[in-house]
């Protein structure tokens, strides 16, 4: 009876996020839009209707107020999960989400817990206007306090949305829109691997790719794609991107000896950064290769006509992986 | 009764058209009184001939022209009224919708094409005197009033305002909406405007809708006395009124650049489309609802009115002429606007030439070349 389902990401999202407001009655909707209209991209399609207007709340048009009172009703016992409508209209927000959520349990010493979730779609290929494409991770996973997770199939969705909401720290919840339509079989019985497990998803020898979010599936094309020329990648979905699980990816530097890692996000400063530098610390007698980073260009995310170009796709993974082979 | 309709709201022309002021239009009277026959038909002109280029916008986002488009359907009045008023001196913020502003102000209105295509972050530049002064569009809500105050008091700094001679005197006008009105930039924007006394007009077009929120989240109270909280002289209009848009906005913008500092306007409006082609009204707002607002549609009131005075039949066939002439002009340009070029990607990201955008470029086009080689 409970065989596995097969669903688009965004549906297992809402099943989870049904399922948490099912299992706690503390658990909230906030959000721009989220109510009768279920969000933009309908991630809370129906909840309105289930949950009431109490629970499932349509806030004013004011991303820094959302986070901000979030922070308050967590003060009180709830649970909120707030919706950022997208990637780009985060930042209104930012001082809550950096200089307050993520240190108050710091700051009171562990005497008061912030169990906020924000949800954030985010990343490209969808063809939108200006400020509704970029991947602001690096943003977060540089704060210390916040954890920062991305699921990339349905099953990890709607798993690591309730392992967000009921972890008692404040939980950046990336969401990659590009794969919202993706189907994939949910497991509705028991959870895959913990909300903060990086895992593999595909043995090779050769070359280890790992990335988060959307870009996983580009590794999982580039790697069928360098198959057929007779080269092996592993593939890794980070999953978690603060705190990284450095386990998976060190087991599979050792045995491939190279490495690269991809996201959407520019380059300077970005995990791809963090991870290549750490990799190379911990895994440097077995690297035959430097780390290298397959990222969007330092430069604005472009109008989107020019999207193409600026994202990088399978044959950019293939130059780096055809460049660590060089070596 | 409307909660969030203010008592004092001015209004000049009845939905029916009749010249029919209230109490609080009356301050307004002798200006509307010395417009010229051509001077109204002008706004009307200008409101059909917009809501032809936004049907026509609409229509090409529809059939996949555009990636997306927001179309200023039912706004005509406030934006064309408020556009009229400003002197060929002013500045103007937009937000995203005022597609009629822009046109009054001499944007090539294919420049929002452009950035709804998906071919340019800006569009267009406010630097080039062709634009009049018209700043490029936001979509991060609200921070174009902080912008706007800014360039205020850069007027002020510079001597550029208050001397008392309106044909010189500078000043700014912003356009934001409901659920702008939540945003901290635009309190913000208020505290500074009040605090330095601005030549500046935030002008609110309060839509009723933030995508499917109504305006009822955003306040409980009219929108208008926001303004008067911070002190500064507010009036609401009736933002379908594209007489009460243009007089009030006028004197307001003439006061303000006379140097008693900033004034707010609520011109109270409705969005009769979507709030983008990517949504879907039917979900959240009721049909009775829009019929009520179809029956004060600004342009029917404005064309009965003209009808009124006797506007000739030839008047309106003109009209619609030009209407359709900027639509097919639309239609036939939109499909073949150039395409940005890769390195366009790279280009003015800093004022001087940059190292890591010349780098990467370089690489990006050896990359695309090692492509041209391995298929020969």
């Amino acid at each position: 009876m409970n065989a596995p389902q097969t669903m688009p990401l965004s549906k297992a999202l809402n099943a989870g996020l049904r399922k948490a407001m099912e299992r706690s009655d503390r658990v909230l909707m906030m959000g721009e839009d989220i109510g009768p209209l279920g969000g933009v991209f309908r991630i809370t399609e129906g909840l309105h209707a289930e949950f009431g207007a109490q629970r499932v709340i349509d806030t004013p048009l004011a991303e820094s107020g959302i986070v901000g009172t979030a922070i308050g009703l967590a003060m009180g016992g709830f649970r909120p999960v707030c919706e950022i409508q997208f990637d780009g209209f985060v930042y209104p927000a930012f001082d809550q989400i950096t200089s307050q959520l993520a240190k108050i349990t710091n700051r009171m010493q562990g005497g008061l817990s912030m169990p906020v979730v924000i949800r954030i779609p985010y990343g490209g290929h969808i063809g939108a206007i200006e400020h509704h494409q970029e991947s602001p991770e690096a943003y977060f996973t540089h704060t210390a306090g916040l954890r920062v997770v991305s699921p990339s199939t349905p099953n990890d969705a709607y798993w690591m949305i309730q392992d967000a909401i009921f972890s008692d720290d404040p939980v950046i919840f990336l969401e990659p829109k590009s794969k919202y339509w993706q189907k994939g079989e949910v497991d509705l019985t028991s959870p895959p691997i913990g909300l903060h497990e990086s895992r593999l998803v595909r043995r090779g020898t050769d070359v280890t790719l790992v990335g988060h979010g959307a870009m996983v599936t580009t590794l999982l094309q580039a790697a069928a794609l360098a198959e057929a020329e007779g080269v092996s990648c592993e593939v890794i979905d980070l999953r978690s991107l603060s705190p990284v699980d450095y386990g998976p990816i060190l087991d599979s530097v050792r045995s491939t000896g190279r490495m690269v890692y991809a996201q959407e996000a520019p380059g300077f400063t970005s995990l791809g950064s963090e991870i290549a530098a750490t990799v190379t610390e911990r895994a440097f007698y077995s690297l035959e290769a430097p780390v290298l980073r397959v990222s969007g260009f330092d430069a604005p995310f472009p109008p989107a006509k020019l999207e193409g170009t600026y994202l990088p796709d399978a044959d950019r993974v293939l130059e780096a992986v055809d460049r660590a082979l060089a070596y | 009764m409307d909660p969030l309709e203010a008592p004092d709201v001015v209004r000049v022309l009845a939905a029916d058209g009749t010249f029919a002021p209230t109490e609080s239009a009356e301050p307004y009277l002798a200006l509307i009184d010395s417009l010229s026959e051509d001077d109204l038909q002008g706004f009307y002109r200008d409101m059909v001939v917009i809501r032809a280029f936004d049907r026509e916008a609409t229509n090409l986002q529809r059939q996949g022209q555009l990636a997306l488009w927001p179309p200023s359907f039912g706004q005509e009045a406030a934006q064309v009224g408020s556009a009229r008023a400003t002197r060929r001196q002013d500045h103007v913020f937009p937000s995203y919708r005022e597609h009629a502003v822009c046109m009054i102000r001499g944007v090539d209105l294919v420049d929002i094409i452009r950035v709804m295509r998906g071919h340019s972050h800006g569009g267009w530049n406010p630097k080039d005197p062709r634009n009049g002064n018209t700043n490029i569009y936001t979509l991060v809500l609200g921070s174009q009033t902080l912008h706007a105050t800014g360039v205020a008091m850069g007027l002020g700094l510079d001597g550029l305002s208050g001397s008392g001679d309106p044909e010189r005197d500078q000043a700014v006008i912003v356009y934001y909406g409901d659920g702008a009105s939540s945003q901290g930039d635009v309190h913000e924007a208020m505290v500074f405007a009040a605090s330095y006394a601005t030549p500046e007009v935030f002008f609110l077009q309060n839509n009723r809708w933030a995508i499917s929120v109504p305006v009822a989240t955003q306040s409980r109270t009219p929108l208008v006395n926001r303004g008067r909280g911070y002190g500064m002289p507010s009036i609401q209009i009736d933002g379908n009124d594209v007489l009460a848009s243009y007089a009030v906005t006028r004197v307001a913008l003439d006061e303000a650049r006379s140097g008693l500092g900033p004034r707010a306007i609520e011109a109270m409006t409705y969005r009769m489309g979507a709030h983008t082609t990517s949504d879907d009204p039917t979900k959240y707002r009721t049909g009775d609802e829009e019929s009520t607002w179809a029956g004060r549609d600004p342009i029917m009131r404005m064309r009965a009115y003209l009808e009124g005075r006797g506007a000739s039949a030839a008047f309106f066939a003109d009209v619609e002429e030009q209407a359709h002439a900027l639509a097919e002009d639309t239609r036939l340009r939109t499909p073949v606007l150039p395409l940005p070029s890769v390195e366009s990607i790279f280009e003015h990201v800093y004022t001087e030439r940059h190292p890591v955008m010349e780098e990467q470029l370089a690489w990006l086009k050896q990359y695309e070349a090692s492509f041209e080689e391995g298929d020969a």
